[in-house]
């Protein structure tokens, strides 16, 4: 394994100067970026820890009519979110079933988001429920949703140098329901075969968010009435494109989409009646 | 570009001052630099479990952990655990039959008492749960979720 050099900046401006290396990559909680620098998928690096930069935020915590989720924050903190687990339970499920006790104590949400894996636990939940990023170099920011955020597999829009500060999902005004569902061949420590999540509001309006059914992370959007069709369905579906690989074939993961879109929709809607 | 650091830790209630190259994990560093070798290197992605130690109050992989990211940290490995004697939970492994090659449960025995820490009077989900980051590859799983119930249900107390 080569680190060239380890770095651990306290302000933004000197991550992001630090960035500027081409051999530099941003270690978060490093549960992906040691994994890929052992494996050598990424380079000799001078890697530039972002767990002391203040700029970039540790903490949970609402804002107006949002939730703000700081970009160092781990996996477990979101867990154990009383917010998090009551507004937005199918996050809360997602992250609790990321890798293992000892890989959530160190992954962090935006690590997730910036990996971009297609599939990334937490995606699903969080393009369901129209999440934004805020994004950061040196002094200047923007703020962009997380469905224009993925590129492919490993690739982002963040340009060199730019770090995720932090990530924000709206508080609901109104009662909604969510599903959650992610088909792993083991209960621990797997990559997601298929997972989504839904999210229905009383209008019938119902956001889908898919990992691991395309190159990226996907979002969606239909009614329930439209979804009590073959064809509303199909319609729905019709931006993903399943591949086989090494966790499953695309026939079955095809099929495991179909019916945990189902699944979760009637999840979600039971959830909806439920807290109306 | 240096390559290298001097770092300052909490290793098992010691204070520790270590120089560390760069590509050092912190699980490398423990075994190597500090002579702990409790901790195991087993799979070096974050799967097995075997390296497990407990870093600010929270159980971690620390194969995915570079040594200079541990700087100021306070770290238990299995080493610290008892405190050179035994805790119940050491003494159910041994009772419950839990220990067959035994490569896996120092990784175990600390993933386990930072689980006991968090929730004291754990169901067997729980366990499972707590557990779930850490492979035996002899199959002992059974028995080793078993020594952690009986470990708080037996009642009396560590020494």
């Amino acid at each position: 394994m080569t680190v060239l050099d380890y770095r651990r900046p306290s302000s933004l401006s000197e991550a992001t100067e630090l960035l500027q290396d081409t051999d530099a990559v941003a270690l978060a909680g490093g549960t992906d970026l040691m994994v890929a620098i052992r494996h050598r998928t990424v380079g000799p690096a001078v890697v530039v820890d972002l767990k002391s930069v203040d700029d970039i935020g540790d903490d949970i915590a609402v804002e107006e009519d949002r939730l703000v989720i700081g970009g160092r924050v781990v996996m477990s903190r979101l867990v154990s979110h009383d917010v998090v687990t009551e507004q937005f339970p199918a996050l809360a499920s997602a992250a609790s079933v990321v890798g293992s006790v000892q890989i959530r104590n160190r992954a962090t949400l935006a690590g997730n988001l910036c990996n971009a894996s297609p599939a990334a636990d937490t995606a699903p939940a969080l393009l369901a429920h129209s999440a934004t990023l805020t994004l950061a170099s040196g002094d200047s920011g923007r703020t962009v949703p997380l469905s224009d955020f993925f590129l492919g597999p490993g690739a982002t829009i963040l340009n060199q140098g730019e770090v995720v500060t932090s990530v924000a999902v709206p508080i609901p005004t109104g009662p909604i329901g969510s599903g959650f569902a992610r088909v792993t061949r083991r209960r621990g420590v797997d990559l997601a075969s298929v997972s989504l999540v839904c999210v229905v509001e009383p209008s019938g309006r119902a956001r889908f968010g898919f990992g691991a059914v395309g190159p990226t992370p996907l979002v969606a959007e239909s009614t329930v009435e439209d979804l009590a069709t073959d064809d509303g369905l199909d319609h729905l579906l019709s931006g993903t494109t399943p591949i086989s690989d090494l966790r499953a074939g695309a026939d079955y993961r095809s099929a495991m989409l179909r019916v945990h879109t189902r699944r979760a929709l009637v999840a979600a809607m039971a959830q909806l009646r439920a807290r109306s | 570009m240096s390559g290298e650091s001097t770092i300052g830790l909490t290793v098992n209630g010691t204070r520790r001052s270590v120089t560390v190259p760069s590509s050092m994990t912190l699980l490398e560093m423990v075994r190597s630099r500090l002579g702990m070798t409790g901790s195991k290197e087993c799979c070096s992605e974050g799967e097995c479990g075997a390296c497990t130690m407990i870093v600010d109050g929270e159980p971690v992989n620390s194969c995915l952990i570079l040594a200079g990211e541990a700087d100021g940290a306070v770290i238990t490995t299995i080493e610290g655990i008892g405190n050179g004697g035994m805790t119940r939970l050491q003494a159910s492994f041994l009772e419950a039959g839990a220990v067959q090659c035994g490569f896996c449960i120092p990784g175990m025995v600390v993933a386990a008492s930072a689980l006991l820490e968090r929730i004291p009077d754990p169901t067997m989900t729980d366990v499972q749960e707590g557990l779930s980051g850490n492979l035996c590859r002899c199959g002992g799983y059974s028995r080793i979720c078993a020594a952690v119930i009986s470990s708080v249900t037996r009642g009396d107390t560590d020494d």
